[in-house]
């Protein structure tokens, strides 16, 4: 395997591998920061009965629909150097997205979310709420409840959710590019290259290194959320 | 060791007025399935909210719908030992009989981990894995991990009916050495009458979501 691998590697110019680091960067951020946020919400969309709860879940699975150049455009209002949230971040917390890889981040967070509240969401709705049961008649309040046995219980499904929204980001190239454009080194991702390439003579060789490199990482991206997915299933035949 | 407990409530086309005392350390409430015993425990322990009712266990009042006195269940220190053992399949045995220590009050914590593993002949499973249990060690662990989070009073919902015959007379034994040994009021369901008359003092027989007069 190596035979073949390594020419193409070692072959990467520094511009590829600067946009192979900050592909990887900018996806590893973007899951991240939205883990949080996106397991709070699987939460409330799985466990909250209340008014406006069908409108939350349509904001979340939105931009699984909206042409992803639309959803750049709309960040680009919000965000963007003159956009009012983009003034905020930048006035109170010192983050500026505008053209920064932090855009892209944020573009790839925005696209990734919907597929990681899905796949929170069901394995916390596969939750048997009457381990839960048990574990308040052993003393523990919600909150306890919560993080002694559902999260632990639905870990498999945020490591799922987790990576899925990584394979998303590492592909991410529509709002991207609407958002942040495509700077060398500052918002250059993978796909933004890849792109380039085929739009200059003689890119085809470079374009076509880094689309193997692409496919590469992002089927081990799924092949790992499958195998995730796989263990959840046993697990809950076995309980 | 005094319990009493009354529950008015309607669920669904399901009315449920049942009412008892007991001092007895094991009550034994006996009837068939859908007579609402199961009702009646989730009650006591705070998983049901009745329209109207009162839950005292050992002069502590649990419930007291009149005053507007409602303990939140993980605050009651009742025992569950469920009809299906219930028990945290990411947590080894071990973990599953501390879960509830360190949830008890220090100076309300009465059961000792070794007096109940040795109760329940549970050393030989304490790092296995839930999922290894055959169903009576599965029972065995799901009391263990009730007592020891000290309870005011446990209660045990059909807690051989999973098991097949074989299974069940393995642990009787266990739920014989437990009235006679722990420290602790049982409230024990069952629809089958020899199992109650085993192990109860008092029987309080229901039906159709209603008390009947004590045998």
């Amino acid at each position: 395997m190596n035979s073949w691998i390594a020419p193409v590697v070692f072959a990467l110019t520094p511009e590829e591998w600067t946009a192979i680091e900050l592909s990887l960067r900018v996806a590893t951020v973007a899951t991240a920061a939205s883990l949080p946020i996106g397991i709070l919400v699987a939460l409330i969309l799985a466990r909250g009965r209340f008014f406006g709860r069908s409108l939350l879940n349509a904001l979340v699975l939105v931009p699984l629909v909206l042409p992803p150049v639309v959803t750049g455009y709309v960040l680009l209002l919000a965000f963007g150097r003159q956009g009012p949230l983009g003034r905020w971040f930048a006035e109170h917390l010192g983050i500026v997205f505008g053209f920064r890889w932090t855009g892209a981040a944020l573009a790839c967070a925005v696209m990734g979310f919907p597929l990681m509240v899905r796949a929170i969401q069901l394995s916390i709705e596969a939750v048997d709420r009457k381990l839960e049961q048990a574990a308040t008649t052993l003393g523990a309040n919600r909150l306890w409840v919560l993080a002694t046995v559902t999260l632990p219980l639905v870990t498999p499904g945020i490591l799922a959710g987790a990576i899925l929204a990584f394979a998303r980001a590492m592909g991410e190239f529509g709002a991207t590019i609407t958002f942040v454009s495509n700077i060398p080194g500052e918002t250059q991702t993978l796909p933004t290259l890849i792109y380039t390439f085929t739009q200059v003579p003689g890119g085809d060789a470079a374009a076509l290194r880094l689309t193997i490199i692409s496919l590469v990482i992002s089927l081990a991206a799924v092949l790992a959320s499958e195998a995730i997915a796989q263990r959840v299933s046993r697990r809950l035949e076995a309980a | 060791m005094s319990v009493e407990v009354s529950a008015q409530t309607i669920l669904g086309d399901f009315v449920l007025d049942a009412s008892f005392k007991s001092d007895s350390r094991v009550t034994g409430i006996f009837g068939p399935s859908g007579s609402g015993k199961t009702s009646v425990m989730n009650v006591i322990a705070g998983l049901l909210r009745p329209a109207r009712g009162r839950v005292v266990v050992d002069d502590v009042v649990l419930l007291d719908t009149e005053a507007g006195i409602f303990l939140p269940t993980h605050r009651r220190r009742i025992g569950y030992v469920f009809q299906e053992s219930r028990l945290f399949p990411h947590l080894s045995v071990k973990g599953n009989l501390l879960y509830g220590r360190f949830f008890t009050p220090r100076p309300s914590r009465y059961a000792s981990f070794d007096e109940v593993v040795s109760l329940l002949d549970l050393d030989a499973l304490l790092t296995r894995g839930t999922y290894a249990l055959s169903g009576g060690e599965r029972q065995r662990v799901a009391i263990g991990r009730a007592l020891l989070a000290s309870p005011r009073l446990l209660l045990m919902d059909e807690p051989l009916s999973s098991l097949d015959e074989k299974r069940k007379e393995e642990v009787i034994p266990f739920l014989e050495r437990l009235r006679d040994q722990a420290r602790v009021p049982i409230v024990y369901v069952s629809h089958v009458f020899s199992e109650i008359d085993r192990l109860s003092g008092k029987v309080v027989r229901m039906s159709d979501g209603q008390v009947l007069d004590p045998l």
